[in-house]
Formats: structure tokens, C-alpha cells, sequence
């Protein structure tokens, strides 16, 4: 359950250049559904699904996620969060170039102290998972985008996280590759897993994954955060 | 003991990351391992070279008469009749005195200088036999000699003079008896066709070290062309030269400068906005301030100590078995008395702990201090970029 109560992020504050991002948000997110953010390109998704991920603090209001207030943690434990309940696949992808695919998707638990060898297993598993099975010494800045968002996945995945926060992740895709990893969603939510992506790609909205539509609009959710888009199923 | 596991697992991690992220920046990294390699090598050179040099000048110091007397004709040093030798006995303050014979023969067997000399008469051993020979070890191994064995030396008339190994001595310090040949006084003579009169050059004992300034000046004043070289002088040029302290402050500002060079360099060209982006990433997959800066410490850790090995090898191959080329002329007021060391090869845990605090910890701090502003940021702005 994440409960968003009248956050408000602000960016630059007191100066000329001050600019609201994301204002007065009151949210209610059910686990193991999957949630869509929509809206125009600036509007405050990415915004949101940092202050929902514990990747930034709110400059005002309250984000709490199973009736705890996360924005009041400290680095350490918000860092804990990040690392053992969402798992991001960012808009940019966010690869490191010059590592591996397999360091790529391992980069999450290094701090973790697991052991290297399960950690590994996990890694090739998922890759192969999602059709990555032989790329995993494959340096990132030669993957293709399809290839590229997949890896994101997989390294969002490695600590087997309970909410899946997805920025775009059809962004940079073709039609094909674009359903392709609407497919792999799917698949992580019919694992039970809570997802959250934010898009402005109708081929999003028509694939019958989204459980729930909120609209955005200069930083603020329009319909009032209630189950407001369709849901198709 | 769960959580020492989880610990040894996570530093793990992090190195092994650490090595993969330094084999992306292969040039920067093979740079900066270069530079520290020398810097390394010549800073453990001086310390090594001034260690062993010290150590050396005591063990040769010890034992080493108040003050020498030589003869200089036309700046050169010359031999000295005997006749000086009576006029120093009687001076004041003086406990003893005594004429050397020694001098330097080039011995084409192994294409090097060898000193050639009769061993003091104050000293309890007595001189060698008549056609009899005591050589120093290095010597010994260098042409492969065993006592009983016959050596052949051409002497000043270019005419073979045969002498059998008698033995070989073994002395604490290299310096002080590696290319050693000792003779009794008339084969010494012989050899060389010096005259019964004549020295090599006089030692002189003084009781009251108080004194031994007073009794040089004196020397001087009755032997006009003289040259007088007190031990304690030499001490003294040693201590000013390698002292252990000018030493330390030496490595220390050196490295100083060097972690200065370092810092100012990394700041000058910033953490690039890749490395920023990246250490973003990190952030926000879960890695804290910490663990960035962990992975940091290691990939400079990993860098210094290879360097600091790979730099002081090379400096005690360089002090030890390369004879030192870069500091000889440093030594060059000392080749008076001997003509070239060879160093005792000798390790120092001290030292070496030293030198490893001084130069390694600079270093890591230079690298990891960059990157602690970009990793105090908030993970999602520094994803923007
Ligand atoms: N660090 C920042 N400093 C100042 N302004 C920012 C910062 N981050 C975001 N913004 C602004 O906040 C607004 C919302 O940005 P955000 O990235 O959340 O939008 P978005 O809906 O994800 O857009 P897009 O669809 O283009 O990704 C934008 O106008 C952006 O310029
Ligand atoms: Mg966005």
C-alpha cells in the first residue's frame, strides 16, 4: 500500500528559477496492481515516481508505503528501500557503459552482501528470462534499445523487489519491441508484484495491463486520484 | 558471524566492481599507476640508497682512525715519505700514528677496481704471508677463486706477480671488504714499486675527540701540502646527506606534493558528467553514500598498492643490483677513500611502513575526495543530467 498525502515536490525553492514540479498530490496505490501515470511531457511523472521510489524527498506532504513515512527515513534506510522494495527501470535506461550486461544487473546487490554466486545465478536467470541468454558479457553500449530496456528490467529485478516502477519504458521502442516488454509487465504483475509505470504511449493504455489510469496535468492529478481511467481487461 | 559473511561478501562485491570499473578508464588508470610507480620508485630509492649508504658509513666509521692524512702535489693525492710520519708522532694529542699502503688496481678478470692493501698493523690479524693473498668475498665469488687457488696480478712494471689465496674475508658490510685484496708490506711494495720510504697515507689515532680539531691544525701547519679528512667530518656529511629525518620529510613533501598534483587535477577536470550520472545510477539502485565511496577507496587502494609494490621492486633492484646509476654523483666526494659500493641488500619492515603511509594514504584520499560531493547528492537529480 503507498499512500501519497498532499506531496508537493519543488524544485529550485526561493529562487528566480523556482518551479513545482509536482503539486499537492494525494494518492492511494493498492499493492500487486499495476498503475499507470499518463500525461503531457512535463507534466510531473517522472517527478512522482521519485518521490514514490524514495529517489527524492517531498518539499512538502507525506509518502508512506505500508503505513510507514518514508520521507521522514533517513538516507540509510530510504537507500534500504530503494534497494530491497522497488526495483526502477529508468527512462534513459541508465545502463553503465562499459560494464557488462551481467555486472549492469548485479549492480543493485553489490552492496547487498549477498553471496557473488547467487547473486550471479539470479542475474543469468533473469537475462534469460527475458531473452538475454548469451548477451550477458555483452558490454551495454552495444545493446540495441529493445535489448537495452530488457537488461533494465533485469537489473530492476535482481533484488526480487515488490514494486516495479517503470519511467516510459516504451519511450525509445518500436511497436513490436514496445509489446514485447508490455508482455514482460504483464508477466511481473501476474507475479504479484505492484507496478507503476508512467506513459504517454497509447499502446500503454491498450494493452490491458493497466488496472488504473491517473491523469496528470502540470504536476497535479486531475480526477482527484480516484480509479479514474479505464480499465481494460 | 552472519553478519562478518555478509560483510567479507559486500567488500567483495565492491572490489570485484572496483576491478571492472578500472578496466574501463584503461588509459587514465594505466597513467595514473605510471606516474605513482615513479614517484614510488624514486622516493623508496632515496630512502633505500640513504638507509643503506648510513649503514654502511657506521659499520666502515666505527673502526675508522680520527683523522687521515694525505699528500696533495698539484691537487693530486700523492704518495707521503716517511719523514711525516715522525713529525705527527710527537704531537700533542696524538695516541698513535701509522702510514698505509693501499691503492687501487684495476683487475682486467673482472673489469673492475679492487683496492690493494696491507691490512693495519694495529689490528690483531696479522698481515699475509710473503706470495700470500686475503680477498674480499664479492672478489672472491666475482673470478671464482677458492683458497690454495694462485692468482696472477700484473704489477707496475707490467710484470705477472703470482700470490695464493690465503683466505677470504667476511665482513658485516660489503662496503668495507668487497673488492679487498690484502698483501704483507713487502709484496705490497713490491707490487707496486713504491719505496720503503714512502705511504700511501697516514692514519692518526686521537684520544680526546676535543682535541682532534686542534691536532689537524697542527698537521697542517707542519706539513704544508697536506690534506687532513677527520672521521667526524665524514660522519657529519653523511648525516647531513641521508639523514633519516631529512629523509621522511623529503618522501613526505614529495608526496604531498604529489596528492596536491593529483587533487588539483582531478579538480581541475571534475568529476565528468558521466562519472556523475553514474554514481546517480548507483544511488539509485540502492547503493548508499558509503558503498560509492567504499568502491571508490578500493579502486585506489588497488591502484597505490600495485604501484607502491611495482615502485619500491623497482627501487631496491635499483639501489641493490643496478649499483644506484641515478645517485653516483652524489657519491663522488666519497670515491676518494673508496672507489664504488656495493650496497647490502637489506629490507626494513620500518621503512617500508613508512614509506607506504606516506605515499599510498595521500593518494586514496586524493581519489575518493571527488567523489564525495557527487555522492552526497540526491540520486534523482544527478539522474537528469
Ligand atoms: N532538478 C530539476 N530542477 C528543475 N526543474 C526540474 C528538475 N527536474 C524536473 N524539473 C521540471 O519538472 C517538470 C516535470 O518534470 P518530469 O520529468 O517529472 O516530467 P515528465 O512528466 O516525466 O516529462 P516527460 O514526459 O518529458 O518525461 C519539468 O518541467 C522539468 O523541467
Ligand atoms: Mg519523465
Amino acid at each position: 500500500m503507498i499512500e501519497l498525502l498532499a506531496v508537493s515536490k519543488t524544485y529550485n525553492a526561493g529562487r528566480v528559477n523556482e518551479f513545482s514540479a509536482v503539486r499537492e498530490v494525494d494518492l492511494l496505490i493498492e499493492p500487486g496492481r499495476a498503475t499507470a501515470l499518463r500525461g503531457p511531457s512535463g507534466s510531473g511523472k517522472t517527478t512522482l515516481l521519485g518521490l514514490i521510489g524514495g529517489l527524492t524527498r517531498p518539499s512538502s506532504g507525506r509518502v508512506r508505503l505500508d503505513g510507514r513515512d518514508i520521507s521522514a527515513l533517513s538516507e540509510r534506510f530510504l537507500t534500504e528501500l530503494r534497494r530491497a522494495t522497488f526495483g526502477f527501470v529508468f527512462q534513459q535506461f541508465q545502463l553503465i557503459r562499459g560494464l557488462s550486461v551481467l555486472e549492469n544487473v548485479m549492480l543493485p546487490a553489490t552492496p547487498s552482501g549477498r553471496p557473488y554466486r547467487e547473486v550471479r545465478a539470479r542475474a543469468l536467470r533473469l537475462l534469460d528470462d527475458l531473452g538475454l541468454a548469451g548477451r550477458a558479457e555483452v558490454k551495454t553500449q552495444w545493446l540495441s534499445g529493445g535489448e537495452a530496456q530488457r537488461v533494465a528490467i533485469a537489473r530492476a529485478l535482481i533484488n526480487d523487489p515488490k514494486v516495479i516502477l517503470a519511467d516510459e519504458p516504451t519511450a525509445h521502442l518500436d511497436s513490436a519491441l514496445s509489446r514485447q516488454i508490455l508482455a514482460i509487465l504483464a508477466d511481473l504483475r501476474a507475479q504479484g508484484r505492484t507496478l507503476i509505470v508512467s506513459s504517454h504511449d497509447p499502446l500503454v493504455f491498450e494493452a490491458g495491463l493497466v488496472e488504473r489510469v491517473i491523469d496528470m496535468r502540470d504536476g497535479r492529478v486531475c480526477g482527484a486520484g480516484a480509479p479514474a481511467g479505464p480499465v481494460l481487461s | 558471524m552472519v553478519t562478518m559473511n555478509t560483510w567479507i561478501e559486500r567488500q567483495r562485491a565492491l572490489i570485484d566492481f572496483s576491478v571492472a570499473n578500472l578496466g574501463r578508464r584503461r588509459g587514465r588508470n594505466l597513467g595514473l599507476f605510471l606516474a605513482y610507480t615513479l614517484l614510488v620508485f624514486l622516493l623508496a630509492s632515496v630512502v633505500l640508497y640513504g638507509d643503506a649508504l648510513r649503514r654502511e658509513a657506521r659499520l666502515l666509521l666505527a673502526d675508522a682512525p680520527e683523522l687521515v692524512v694525505q699528500r696533495l702535489a698539484a691537487g693530486r693525492h700523492d704518495l707521503l715519505p716517511a719523514t711525516w710520519l715522525e713529525q705527527v708522532e710527537g704531537l700533542r694529542g696524538v695516541r698513535g700514528a701509522e702510514g698505509r699502503l693501499w691503492g687501487y688496481y684495476f683487475d682486467p678478470a673482472v673489469a673492475a677496481n679492487t683496492t690493494l692493501l696491507v691490512p693495519s698493523a694495529s689490528l690483531s690479524t696479522s698481515p699475509p704471508a710473503p706470495g700470500q693473498m686475503v680477498i674480499g668475498a664479492a672478489l672472491a665469488r666475482a673470478r671464482g677463486l677458492a683458497v690454495g687457488d694462485v692468482l696472477s696480478l700484473r704489477g707496475y712494471d707490467g710484470k705477472p706477480y703470482a700470490f695464493t689465496l690465503a683466505g677470504v674475508l667476511d665482513a658485516d658490510s660489503e662496503l668495507v671488504s668487497a673488492d679487498l685484496m690484502q698483501v704483507n708490506a713487502a709484496d705490497f711494495r713490491a707490487f707496486f714499486g713504491v719505496d720503503p720510504g714512502l705511504y700511501t697515507d697516514l692514519v692518526l689515532r686521537v684520544a680526546n675527540p676535543r682535541e682532534v680539531r686542534k691536532v689537524a691544525e697542527k698537521v697542517l701547519q707542519r706539513l704544508p701540502g697536506a690534506r687532513v679528512i677527520a672521521r667526524e667530518e665524514m660522519r657529519r656529511t653523511y648525516e647531513a646527506a641521508f639523514n633519516w629525518r631529512q629523509g621522511v620529510l623529503l618522501t613526505f613533501l614529495s608526496t604531498l606534493m604529489a596528492a596536491f598534483a593529483l587533487l588539483a587535477w582531478d579538480k581541475a577536470s571534475g568529476l565528468s558528467a558521466e562519472e556523475r550520472r553514474e554514481i546517480g545510477i548507483l544511488k539509485a539502485v540502492g547503493w548508499e553514500t558509503g558503498d560509492v565511496l567504499r568502491m571508490k577507496l578500493w579502486e585506489g587502494a588497488l591502484v597505490s598498492l600495485c604501484a607502491f609494490l611495482a615502485g619500491y621492486v623497482l627501487a631496491w633492484l635499483h639501489v641493490f643490483y643496478a649499483d644506484a646509476p641515478l645517485f653516483t654523483a652524489v657519491l663522488k666526494g666519497w670515491s676518494v677513500l673508496y672507489p664504488h659500493f656495493a650496497l647490502a641488500p637489506r629490507v626494513d619492515v620500518a621503512q617500508i611502513a613508512t614509506l607506504f603511509f606516506l605515499t599510498v594514504l595521500p593518494f586514496v584520499a586524493a581519489t575518493v575526495v571527488p567523489v564525495w560531493r557527487a555522492a552526497t547528492l540526491d540520486p534523482d537529480e544527478v539522474m537528469r543530467e
